[in-house]
């Protein structure tokens, strides 16, 4: 069983769902829950059977799809994408779970067990194609969600985020035939197998222009300044699940494939693009916060903030050493957690008032103690409390820039006390004061579907920020061995020096050690 | 190939020792003879594959790979298309018998077209067809099928004259017909009369630039597909096109790689504005079936680029990539015929227009999740039938070193992207106008439509599984006949 845990992960919610067609529309709400149960319990599972020692592939299937052209069937999980897996399982049950009354109810099941097939097949894939069609199918599902469940502009926003994200990652199907082309040339057989073009080490020139096709692909996903225009009116527009899976899990795909693709495959363009990168993304996380500060809305408040912490996930990411990716790799997890229960949170509101103007509430501290806490203590973790789930990963991310450059990393940290800034802000009108408005009087406090998707978003923002060893030590240890591929592929000089290497540290440090 | 020839004359007897007999009768018929014809294409591809190019006919005929694959998709696209001729309701142009002899006619002139090295004989291919063709638009009797009928009969009268106009200058200056003979003697002398050559060229491109509706020849498409009923312009979005895309391979190829500079660039501009230009049209449209007829223009355009590129691998894109198209292009052409009104309602501006697939999904949930797979699919959203075409098709362009004209080829993918989600977005998104149901959707629809549909949605959404033999059936096939 364990040979095939990972198809059984990707296939098991789509063939329930097709399944669920014929369950009566009353019904389908508990059978949702129970099938996205069992995946998430098979993805306990798969974390319980994962060796943390191990910092390969583990769990690798392989099917021949087409082999005249190199394409194959391979899936793997390593500890940068285990974590995500489970998370996204996670999230579409919880999600389920408290979905609140809407239209058609049967269709958005059905359609959100196509998108958790979509979600893990992304983060399982192996092979280029595979991931591609996963990453274009996963675009589908959440068109509709937004389109058929959304606000007056639905239509508008679901057609830009279609557009936007096909165009970009047209551009990277591009890139990736060139990449087959180069490994074709280089070995002469086709190959899209990602461990297979880890080993292609390509000229300098090469890599640049590849790192580009990809980059317009991933960046247009996460989304970096200046692509992420289609974002806000996603969130504005979608649904409240619609926003908790675009922002905890799809966002997440494009960070994902930075590590998986861009940093192994082209570690010289990496370093080159490195401070470029890091710029764009420090204007991200300082623009879209004061962004955020001039919103009105709440949800958009959630929305920019969600870009703004995504500019450090980029910056770790691009910190290009085991401190700064394994934090960027933890911060995904922890941004997932913490902006999909933001998110959540502001469905709540939503579902009582039908609004999400901050300047329609005030006081509702005293009507909602039980909100207020929830969205207190997830407030916290999202400017990055200490003993928050947020502050792990936001600390090792600026702790690994940090390293290549002071004066970037002080200006990302200067950017995250605006952040909390405009978050506080938000909470004092929302939450402090005295109730001015007379339909606030009355609202009931979170009831008990709200509470089982939020206690454990909360419990877990504690505890892993508390005790975040359990998924930070398989995360480090697959990312050791993806910086180490990188020093030892990298060919400038300049690579081989930003890049450390690993075994040379560990092997100075045991020489030091004997020494004494 | 003689085959649909002795079947449309046995209709045409029947019809003459027995008349006024039901048009299921011809349907059977006709279908059986397709199935012959396609059972020895089956035997000749065998042939093929152990000995090579057979020539026969006082090496008139030629069949090689290239005519076995593009046979292959001419047939069995029109076995889907006869059985579409059993409508729900009743249409004036299938109660005539005739109508199925022209199209067996039809089939057997396009059999000839593309089994051919010889210029004449592709002459008489491409008229037989043609003409047959014409009549089989103008018997779906409706005023815009008239226009469209005389339309395309123009236009093709002139393509018809470009044609031989370029063929004889051909001649002139080789002294052969057979293209290989005129490739060999202009290799020979270098192309010395190279202001000849340019002007046959010319011709040539025009006459096929029609056939092909490439920019900026392409104005008769929309029109003529706009007045032909859907699903005779489904068929011709696909099977006039591969043949001529046959002649144009054999014409053109050893033209392009034989330094003749201006051709190439030539052909480069028409790939690019074809496709390009054909998209932006689409964009503005708003009856759904005119989108489709552009569509087809700029899929025509994407596809020309392996006669630009012309490696094997190149070739076998093409092939690959019109068989996967053949299902997704006439399931979605046959979505809109089994939604044929006979008389439109008041809020409905043309037969297929975007509102009229307003909210489908809450009335016919079955066949709006059926045309969004198809639309998804010529969108090229994996894993969908055409998205493996276009793969194969941008790889080829990558691998030949066409680095731009890969870029534009993904781009404008993306652009085609929009006009296909717009009627998703109709389909799922908007609220079904007052007073229609979901009967409209499928008025037309019997038993033998729905199984063509069926067979075209399966072709569409498994083809994940078809595309490994089908590429190394093709690979093999074009690479044995040196393209």
């Amino acid at each position: 069983m364990f040979d095939h845990i990972l198809s059984i992960l990707i296939f098991f919610p789509a063939l329930a769902g097709l399944f669920g067609f014929v369950i009566q529309k009353d019904s389908v709400r508990a059978y949702g829950v129970a099938v996205a149960a069992i995946e998430f319990a098979l993805s306990l599972w798969l974390w319980y059977a994962f060796d943390a020692n191990v910092s390969g592939m583990q769990f690798m299937e392989f099917l021949p799809l087409v082999p005249a052209f190199g394409i194959n069937y391979i899936l793997g999980v390593d500890g940068v994408s285990l974590f995500i897996i489970i998370l996204a399982s996670f999230f579409t049950m919880i999600g389920i779970a408290s979905l609140s009354d809407t239209k058609n109810e049967k269709n958005m099941i059905i359609t959100l067990l196509f998108l958790q097939m979509t979600m893990v097949g992304v983060f399982a894939a192996l092979d280029a194609i595979v991931f591609y069609i996963f990453w274009e199918l996963s675009l589908v599902p959440m068109l509709y969600i937004i389109g058929a469940w959304g606000g007056p502009l639905r239509i508008y926003a679901s057609v830009k985020f279609f557009l936007y994200t096909f165009a970009g990652s047209l551009v990277m199907l591009v890139g990736m035939l060139f990449m087959a082309y180069y490994f074709y040339q280089a070995t002469g057989t086709w190959s899209f197998a990602i461990l297979d073009w880890y080993r292609l080490i390509l000229p300098e020139t090469f890599q640049l222009w590849l790192f580009v096709a990809f980059f317009i692909g991933f960046a247009i996903k996460v989304p970096m300044f200046p692509f992420h225009t289609w974002l806000p009116y996603a969130h504005g527009q979608a649904p409240t699940i619609g926003s908790v899976i675009l922002a905890a899990i799809l966002l997440k795909m494009g960070t994902y494939a930075f590590i998986r693709f861009s940093l192994p495959m082209f570690p010289d363009a990496s370093v080159f693009f490195m401070f470029p990168i890091a710029v764009i993304a420090i204007i991200m996380i300082i623009y879209t916060a004061m962004v955020a500060y001039a919103q009105e809305d709440i949800k958009q408040v959630v929305a920019y903030s969600s870009i703004s912490h995504m500019g450090v996930i980029i910056l770790g990411t691009f910190a290009l050493n085991v401190e700064g990716i394994t934090g960027s790799v933890f911060l995904m997890i922890a941004h997932g957690v913490v902006s999909g229960a933001l998110f959540l949170l502001v469905g709540v509101i939503y579902d009582r008032r039908h609004t999400k103007m901050m300047s329609e509430f005030g006081g509702l501290a005293q009507v909602m103690p039980r909100y207020a806490t929830v969205f207190g203590l997830m407030l916290m973790a999202s400017v990055g409390l200490p003993l928050t789930i947020n502050f792990v990963g936001e600390f090792l991310s600026l702790l690994g820039f940090y390293k290549q450059s002071h004066i970037l990393t002080l200006l990302a940290g200067v950017a995250i006390i605006v952040g909390a800034i405009y978050m506080l802000a938000a909470y004092k009108r929302m939450f402090f004061g005295n109730v001015t408005n007379e339909k606030n009087k009355n609202l009931p406090d979170v009831n008990t579907r709200e509470w089982l998707a939020l206690i454990p978003l909360a419990i877990i923002t504690v505890w892993l920020g508390v005790y975040p060893k359990p998924v930070l030590e398989p995360i480090n240890n697959s990312v050791e061995s993806i910086v180490q591929l990188m020093h030892e592929k990298s060919i400038t000089a300049e690579a081989k020096e930003r890049i450390p290497n690993l075994i040379k540290d560990a092997e100075a440090a045991t020489s030091a050690q004997e020494a004494h | 190939m003689l085959i649909p020839i002795i079947g449309a004359l046995l209709i045409i007897t029947i019809d003459i020792i027995k008349g006024g007999l039901h048009k299921t009768l011809y349907v059977g018929l006709s279908l059986l003879f397709l199935l012959m014809d396609f059972g020895a294409l089956l035997d000749a591809s065998g042939v093929f594959a152990q000995n090579g190019t057979v020539m026969g006919v006082f090496d008139v005929m030629m069949i090689d790979g290239l005519a076995i694959l593009s046979q292959f998709i001419i047939v069995g696209a029109s076995m889907l298309f006869i059985p579409l001729a059993l409508t729900h309701k009743r249409f004036h142009e299938f109660s005539y018998p005739e109508f199925f002899a022209l199209f067996l006619f039809m089939i057997a002139g396009f059999q000839f077209m593309v089994a051919t090295d010889n210029l004449i004989l592709v002459f008489v291919g491409l008229e037989t067809s043609s003409l047959a063709l014409y009549t089989l638009i103008a018997m779906h009797n409706r005023d815009k099928s008239f226009e469209a009928a005389v339309k395309y009969f123009t236009m093709g009268a002139l393509a018809a004259g470009f044609y031989s106009f370029g063929a004889m200058i051909f001649y002139a200056l080789t002294g052969s017909v057979e293209i290989n003979q005129i490739a060999s003697v202009l290799t020979a002398n270098k192309f010395e009369d190279m202001g000849f050559v340019l002007v046959a060229v010319v011709f040539m491109l025009a006459s096929f630039g029609f056939k092909l509706s490439l920019v900026p020849f392409h104005t008769w498409a929309p029109d003529v597909y706009e007045g032909a009923s859907a699903a005779m312009a489904g068929f011709m979005s696909i099977v006039p096109k591969i043949a001529a895309f046959i002649v144009v391979m054999r014409l053109f190829e050893f033209l392009v790689n034989s330094g003749v500079v201006w051709l190439e660039i030539v052909i480069y501009a028409f790939v690019v504005v074809t496709m390009t230009a054909a998209n932006i049209w689409a964009l503005i449209q708003t009856d759904v079936k005119r989108m489709l007829a552009y569509s087809s223009v700029s899929h025509a355009g994407f596809v020309m680029a392996a006669v630009l590129i012309g490696t094997t691998q190149a070739n076998s894109a093409l092939f690959l990539y019109w068989a996967l198209f053949t299902f997704t292009n006439l399931g979605s052409f046959s979505m809109l015929w089994i939604s044929r009104q006979k008389h439109l309602p008041a809020y409905q501006s043309s037969d297929h227009s975007y509102d009229k697939f307003a909210g489908m999904i809450q009335t016919a949930p079955m066949a709006a999740v059926i045309m969004a797979v198809f639309m998804l699919s010529l969108a090229g959203i994996p894993p969908f039938a055409l998205f493996w075409g276009k793969v194969y098709m941008i790889s080829s362009a990558v691998n030949a070193d066409y680095k731009v004209l890969a870029l534009i080829m993904a781009l404008n993918s993306a652009i085609a992207g929009y006009y296909y989600l717009k009627l998703i977005v109709y389909m799922f998104m908007r609220e079904p106008i007052v007073g229609s149901n979901g009967h409209v959707y499928v008025a037309n629809a019997t038993l033998s439509l729905k199984t063509i549909i069926g067979f075209a949605a399966i072709g569409t959404i498994f083809a994940l599984i078809a595309v490994n033999p089908l590429l190394e059936f093709i690979t093999s096939f074009v690479h044995a006949s040196g393209f």
